[in-house]
């Protein structure tokens, strides 16, 4: 094969691909989890029951993303995937355990009576450990793998360390917010108010992570710091950062003036500017910081068989996920539940 | 103690995914059958359909909510726990499970919303085009997740490139030997499970003299299904069982624990009952009907088969999974039929809703397709060993490098949270049917009973079952 073929492009499509999918998790079961984490610190039991409306017939939809990411890691790099489960293996499986609770509690919760107070428990813990774990698993992938002879050659604790810590409470702090700003956009009366207070508070909080974590990366990880400050690089990435320092402001002041819906999407785009800056940290590199993902690529005729599918099923899924949230639009007031 | 870091995950890969298959061989027949409802709702206009289908709505909303989370889990073990697996034949398994990703579960989770939570938001029509979608998406599922396992049974359409599988042709792929009889198989078995919750919660509320009207439609549905199905599935497992000699007579060998034929002897017996001895490699106590194997497996009176000493030691399964879990599967089946056919001959007879000795049983006779269900995949899984990928990928080769004691860790951690996650859902599944289904009587406050009421309500119960007889 000669130049740029096949062989080049289709990893790059389908990292891509995959980037989206896993952006998707992040926004869509990002304002769910926030749900359950912001849960303990609800005023009341109806306004427990009110958020939980807020996002009921969503939450099994967006939870089908993480299944994309997984199952697209395993279709389109299966390397990659044999060599990231089983160094991440207790995180993952954690961050699982801790969704198999919050999704159960969507339902017990309905049906209990005397026992609500236990899933209210576990949809609050369960929500919370999901994101803490789910940041672990980013601090731990962005770290680094240690790889020999293709296979993870590392311990089970190798993840464990205070920059993925310290990333697992920044994505606990994230969801957080865009959970009180769903909530701003979804709800009304006392619980928004309370919902609007509590995004000020958190966004400089998370701006902060954000910070802590665009500083330690590149001091830890010459790597990093290579790919950032080298020109010409600087130039183009320069304003990612001044982007989201453009935009938390922007957030700021759409909280402060009462606007209900452009938090939500104003918060959305500020995840998606962290998002590009992992990106460009990382990539091309898919097992940081040796493999990449031209290298833990699946055979050419399966990337294509599975892209002609994704080609005609995207739209499809995009198109009724959009009519569904379409259908439940509007605010849910206080008492109302769609059971 | 060293801890066997394969057996480990071995168990807990069998664990995990036990579980789990509970829960989708259940709504995949329930999601067809609220689907039927609330077609013969909206075609015939009777307000029973429509209680019916809320009724059993909530049950499955419970029931599919442990489907999913137990499901995530799976996705992701296949790199956690079997990482060789995953490089070894992930180009070919892998796109199998993305189209089930992108066919079935998005459709299933987005049109799940509407059907749970858009009963008084939409039109009549659009929720029953959700029903009917949430009931294609299980069926899709289950469509790419028996192609994806069928294809590690009996692997096809591939070629080994330096020790791993790549895709030559996709549709041999999918469509692999095995494929069509097991999809047949569980798809019918998933119906027949369902058919048989939906009998017992029936027969309870008939029993008991409570919801008699809406039990009555349910019992006669499940009953029609089951006279039906339960026949066909026989058929249907007979050829999947020759297609199996066919293509992985080790596995027929263990499920018949038929050692060798013996010289001079000619046609191959069934054994109804031995204990198989794996380290002498003979049945011990065995009970067995001269020639019935042969005739079972061959359609022929004299026609062998090869016994489990004509494979190396190394490339035979366990014996005692596969024999012991084929007859009670077989067992239970014949169980079923029985049922069903006794079931429509009391309802022909118009005394079904009265015959008491049969109704009494048949409130607790729900578990019976879990069970055989999960027989029969302790069956097919273990009569694979010892390959994860038959003839290409050992399951003891198949280990992610994780040591022994954090797969331990995890284990137990699945085990106490299913554990609770189980007990929550079976306890909260029994209070949705105590409570019954609302708007057809007044809810009585100890939920309904599972024992008759008083002899004198017995009567009552006759006249409103066969109201001008």
């Amino acid at each position: 094969m000669t130049g740029l073929g096949m062989e080049w492009y289709l990893p790059v499509i389908w990292s891509l691909l995959l980037a989206v999918a896993i952006a998707m998790y992040v926004v869509l079961d990002g304002f769910d989890l926030g749900m359950g984490i912001l849960f303990p610190f609800a005023a009341s039991e109806t306004e427990k029951d009110q958020m939980m409306s807020s996002v009921a017939p969503f939450w099994d939809g967006n939870e089908t993303w993480l299944i994309l990411g997984g199952g697209g890691l395993l279709v389109a790099f299966p390397l990659a995937y044999s060599i990231v489960m089983p160094a991440l293996y207790l995180p993952v499986i954690f961050m699982l355990l801790a969704l198999v609770f919050r999704g159960v509690a969507f339902e017990f919760r309905h049906v209990a009576d005397t026992s609500r107070f236990l899933w209210n428990i576990a949809f609050a813990g369960g929500s919370t450990l999901a994101a803490f774990f789910q940041g672990v698993l980013l601090g731990g992938f962005v770290q680094g793998i240690k790889v020999e002879n293709n296979a993870f050659a590392g311990g089970p604790l190798d993840w464990l360390t205070p920059f993925a810590l310290l990333c697992g409470v920044g994505v606990v702090a994230g969801y957080a917010l865009i959970g009180c700003v769903w909530l701003v956009m979804k709800t009304d009366g006392a619980a928004a108010a309370r919902a609007r207070a509590r995004a000020k508070l958190l966004l400089p909080a998370v701006l902060v992570f954000m910070g802590i974590v665009s500083l330690w990366t590149p001091i830890a990880f010459p790597r990093i710091a290579e790919r950032w400050f080298t020109t010409p690089n600087l130039f183009y990435l320069a304003p990612v950062p001044l982007l989201t320092l453009v935009l938390a402001y922007a957030v700021w002041r759409w909280l402060e003036k009462g606007h209900d819906n452009l938090p939500f999407f104003g918060v959305i785009g500020l995840f998606l500017l962290g998002y590009v800056g992992i990106g460009v940290s990382i990539f091309p590199y898919l097992v940081p910081p040796s493999l990449t993902v031209w290298e833990t690529a699946a055979a050419p005729a399966s990337q294509v068989f599975m892209l002609i599918g994704t080609i005609f099923m995207l739209p499809v899924i995009l198109g009724y996920i959009a009519f569904v949230y379409w259908l439940f639009r509007g605010k849910v007031r206080e008492g109302e539940g769609y059971h | 103690m060293e801890l066997d870091p394969t057996m480990l995950a071995r168990i807990q890969f069998a664990f995990t995914v036990s579980f789990h298959i509970i829960f989708p061989s259940f709504t995949i027949g329930l999601a067809a059958y609220i689907a039927t409802l609330e077609l013969l709702w909206i075609g015939t206009g009777h307000e029973r359909y429509h209680r019916i289908a809320r009724f059993f709505t909530k049950i499955f909303a419970v029931s599919f909510a442990m489907g999913v989370v137990s499901g995530i889990v799976l996705s992701y073990q296949f790199g956690t726990n079997w990482s060789h697996f995953s490089r070894v034949v992930g180009n070919v398994i892998g796109p199998l499970i993305g189209y089930e990703v992108l066919t079935a579960f998005f459709l299933e989770a987005t049109f799940l919303g509407i059907m749970l939570f858009g009963w008084n938001r939409v039109p009549r029509g659009l929720h029953v085009f959700s029903c009917v979608m949430v009931a294609v998406g299980t069926t899709l599922s289950a469509f790419w997740i028996l192609s994806a396992n069928s294809w590690m049974q009996t692997p096809a359409g591939h070629e080994i490139i330096d020790g791993v599988a790549h895709p030559v042709d996709w549709l041999a792929v999918i469509f692999n030997p095995s494929f069509p009889y097991r999809l047949a198989h569980m798809v019918t078995a998933c119906y027949l499970t369902t058919a048989f919750v939906v009998l017992a919660v029936g027969a309870r509320y008939v029993y008991s003299g409570r919801y008699p009207e809406d039990g009555r439609t349910m019992m006669r549905m499940a009953l029609g299904l089951i006279a039906i199905l339960a026949p066909l599935q026989a058929f249907i497992g007979d050829a999947h069982g020759l297609n199996t000699l066919a293509h992985q007579p080790a596995k027929i060998a263990a499920i018949e624990a038929h050692w060798q034929n013996e010289p001079g002897a000619s046609g191959v017996p069934l054994v109804l009952f031995a204990w198989p001895n794996e380290a002498e490699e003979r049945n011990d106590y065995q009970i067995a009907i001269p020639h019935l194997g042969s005739l079972i497996l061959t359609h022929s009176w004299d026609d062998t088969f090869k016994g489990l000493k004509e494979y190396p030691r190394d490339e035979r399964p366990p014996v005692a999974v596969p024999f012991f879990a084929f007859r009670v599967m077989v067992g239970l089946g014949i169980v079923m039929i029985l049922v069903g056919w006794l079931g429509v001959f009391l309802l022909w007879r118009h005394r079904l809703f009265e015959t008491d000795w049969y109704l009494a049983p048949l409130q607790h006779i729900w578990p019976i397709g879990f069970v055989t269900i999960l027989s029969g995949w302790f069956v097919t899984e273990v009569g694979r060993q010892p390959w994860v990928a038959y003839g290409i990928l050992r399951t003891a080769d198949a280990i992610s490098p994780v040591e022994g004691w954090a797969v331990a860790t995890t284990l137990a951690l699945f085990v106490f949270v299913y554990g609770i996650v189980f007990s929550g859902g079976i306890y909260y599944i029994n209070r949705l049917i105590a409570r019954g289904p609302q708007g057809s009587a007044v809810e009585p406050p100890e939920g309904v009973p599972s024992r008759p009421l008083a002899s004198a309500h017995k009567a009552t119960r006759a006249a409103i079952n066969h109201p001008g007889e």
